[in-house]
């Protein structure tokens, strides 16, 4: 092997060094804070198990996002985590008591294959979850939690996309589509190509008010005035997709109330997360970023292949990409060099200085480089019989 | 404005048919690509820029947010896979077909198939549908070579006047796919910068209309 494929990492897999790690670090903790302050519980996922169990109820694509391998044990396949929400999900549904809870995790996934342009193979997810509560109330906190999460990183500018899977679902329902043709126009729909959507109509002779409401919902994504063309668009049709609509209406009216800063968009046709998410689902964008930085939604059915369902809402993201997008500053931390000297004052001086916080770095006898090389901005100098801290 | 829109398109006959409904919707380019040599290219609104590249990099482009927007054959996005972007707008240029290519008065293959083919994904996927497992030979040009010096049976090819195949003796077979080029649209693009990106479809919607 040549030296230089020692070194070399797998595609899509980073270490983080010193200055970037410490700022890292400094976001994970403010951000548990954060969740700890609005009541979430820290929860840590098994970073591998059983393959059934980590899949369950998720859908194709991250059954091939999943590292596997055999356990020598028990012969089972096993999954390394590829997402860390249905984790979470089960955790709930094994040892819920009833009341809502609220989750939060944070902890390294990998992926077989990275999700997107230069993406990482080894995300920092973080997020949050709500259990047990179906309704705006505890969307609006997801939401909220979300945007002091983005706002706590320094993001600047960001603007929420909401839409909701009922309105497809209800459509779906109401054209009497089977299932191939679901799958078929799903994924038309979500290229929003009218186009290719309008192939599938002819050859399937759909009906041309049925055809019209399919083609102008992948228009349907905007401002608040799309809401109103969409409550024109949608008379008549099922009760459950004006119900859908109606909650998308309600949650952007909070949202206005609650967080009147917040910039909202709508897309009616986002069937992102289509497999497990079963309400409103929202994605966050940030000027110059090519693709959402975080994502989230309601799953109310995830539980239940677990044995227990329970109304769900909650939200993901990667720390790493947050970190990128920051705009806050890193703080170099002072650092104190100690002389090599045995001596018993300068020990304890040293220890006394620690336990008080700073940061005190003690030179090795017969070392290369000096107090700055090693960027120390003070030292401990003996004056006059006693050890004082200097700046250099 | 502050606000700016890209626009992804590449040299050769999708450039020159894309310029007229640019032009319809008020847009015209300072520069022509075939004798400047900038990549990025002036338009006479300050705000819309116009990206000069390969066709084929122009899903991978818009998908990222490098640009905006991009017109690309519907050949390339199906090749693509088109994940992660929008594709409103069929623009009917550069309009032509995706077909299977083989020699004159072919004898039936016995055993495998083996296809010679830039388009490897949609080749395997026209193939898979049918049932059948062939073997696929990527290549980055002159594909009408390859039945003639037995590097493979047929080839896997876009076709507009026919004529290069007649050239060499091949005939078209099979037709895979219609094509033509689209408007593709960066999905934070539609959502973050919507009244503009919008309002700018609906003119290229227009403009399409108008050429029928």
């Amino acid at each position: 092997m040549k030296e230089i494929d020692r070194w070399l990492l797998p595609e899509g897999i980073e270490e983080v060094l010193p200055q970037q790690a410490r700022q890292l670090e400094s976001f994970r903790r403010r951000l548990l804070d954060l969740y700890t302050s609005w009541g979430y519980e820290l929860v840590m996922p098994p970073f591998i198990e059983y393959l059934e169990s980590l899949l369950t109820g998720t859908g194709h694509d991250l059954d091939l996002k999943t590292f596997k391998l055999t356990d020598q044990l028990t012969g089972r396949l096993m999954g390394v985590r590829a997402d860390m929400t249905p984790q979470v999900a089960r955790i709930d549904a094994r040892y819920q008591t009833g009341v809502p809870s609220r989750l939060c995790y944070m902890g390294t996934v990998l992926h077989t294959r990275p999700d997107g342009f230069a993406a990482s193979r080894s995300p920092l997810q973080v997020g949050a979850e709500l259990y047990g509560h179906a309704g705006i109330e505890s969307d609006l906190e997801i939401l909220a939690l979300l945007a002091e999460t983005l706002r706590l990183c320094g993001i600047e500018r960001v603007s929420f996309d909401l839409g909701h899977v009922g309105i497809y679902r209800g459509l779906v329902k109401h054209a009497g589509l089977t299932e191939t043709r679901e799958t078929e126009l799903f994924d038309a729909l979500q290229r929003k190509s009218r186009p290719d959507m309008k192939v599938l109509f002819e050859k399937w002779a759909l009906d041309s008010k049925q055809a019209e409401i399919f083609l102008r919902l992948s228009e349907l994504n905007g401002g608040s005035e799309v809401l109103a063309e969409a409550k024109q668009l949608f008379k008549g049709v099922d009760q459950s997709v004006l119900t859908a609509l109606n909650y998308v209406e309600q949650l952007a009216a909070a949202i206005k109330q609650k967080m009147p800063h917040l910039v909202v968009h709508f897309d009616l046709a986002e069937l992102r997360g289509y497999n497990y998410h079963t309400g409103v689902v929202f994605a966050a964008y940030v000027p110059g970023q090519g693709q959402a930085v975080a994502l989230g939604g309601r799953y109310d059915d995830i539980g239940k292949v677990f044995g227990q369902a329970r109304p769900a809402t909650g939200f993901s993201t990667d720390l790493k990409t947050l970190f990128s997008l920051s705009n806050t500053e890193a703080q170099e931390p002072e650092t104190i060099y100690a002389p090599a000297d045995q001596d018993e004052a300068l020990q304890s001086m040293i220890t006394e200085l620690r336990a008080a916080g700073q940061r005190v770095v003690c030179a090795l006898p017969g070392q290369q480089g000096d107090a700055r090389a090693m960027g120390c901005q003070q030292q401990l100098l003996k004056q006059a019989g006693q050890w004082q801290v200097k700046p250099i | 404005m502050s606000e700016t829109l890209t626009i992804a398109l590449s040299k050769g006959r999708i450039f020159k048919e894309t310029v007229p409904l640019l032009a319809q919707a008020g847009i015209t380019p300072l520069d022509d690509p075939e004798t400047s040599r900038k990549l990025i290219l002036d338009t006479n609104l300050e705000h819309v820029k116009l990206v000069i590249i390969r066709a084929t990099d122009v899903p991978t482009y818009v998908q990222y947010g490098a640009a905006d927007i991009g017109v690309a054959g519907k050949d390339v996005l199906m090749e693509h896979g088109g994940e992660g972007l929008y594709e409103p707008l069929d623009l009917n240029i550069a309009c032509c077909r995706l077909m299977v290519a083989g020699p004159v008065n072919a004898v039936p293959v016995k055993g495998r198939l083996r296809v010679a083919t830039k388009y490897v994904n949609s080749a395997r996927h026209y193939y898979a549908r049918q049932g059948k497992q062939v073997e696929v030979i990527k290549l980055y040009g002159s594909m009408e070579l390859a039945p003639l010096v037995g590097l493979a049976d047929c080839i896997v090819d876009v076709v507009d006047t026919g004529n290069t195949l007649k050239a060499n003796n091949l005939e078209p077979q099979e037709h895979i796919a219609d094509i033509s080029s689209r408007l593709v649209v960066n999905k934070a693009s539609m959502k973050m910068k919507h009244a503009m990106v919008k309002d700018f479809i609906a003119q290229m919607e227009r403009a399409v209309a108008n050429k029928q």
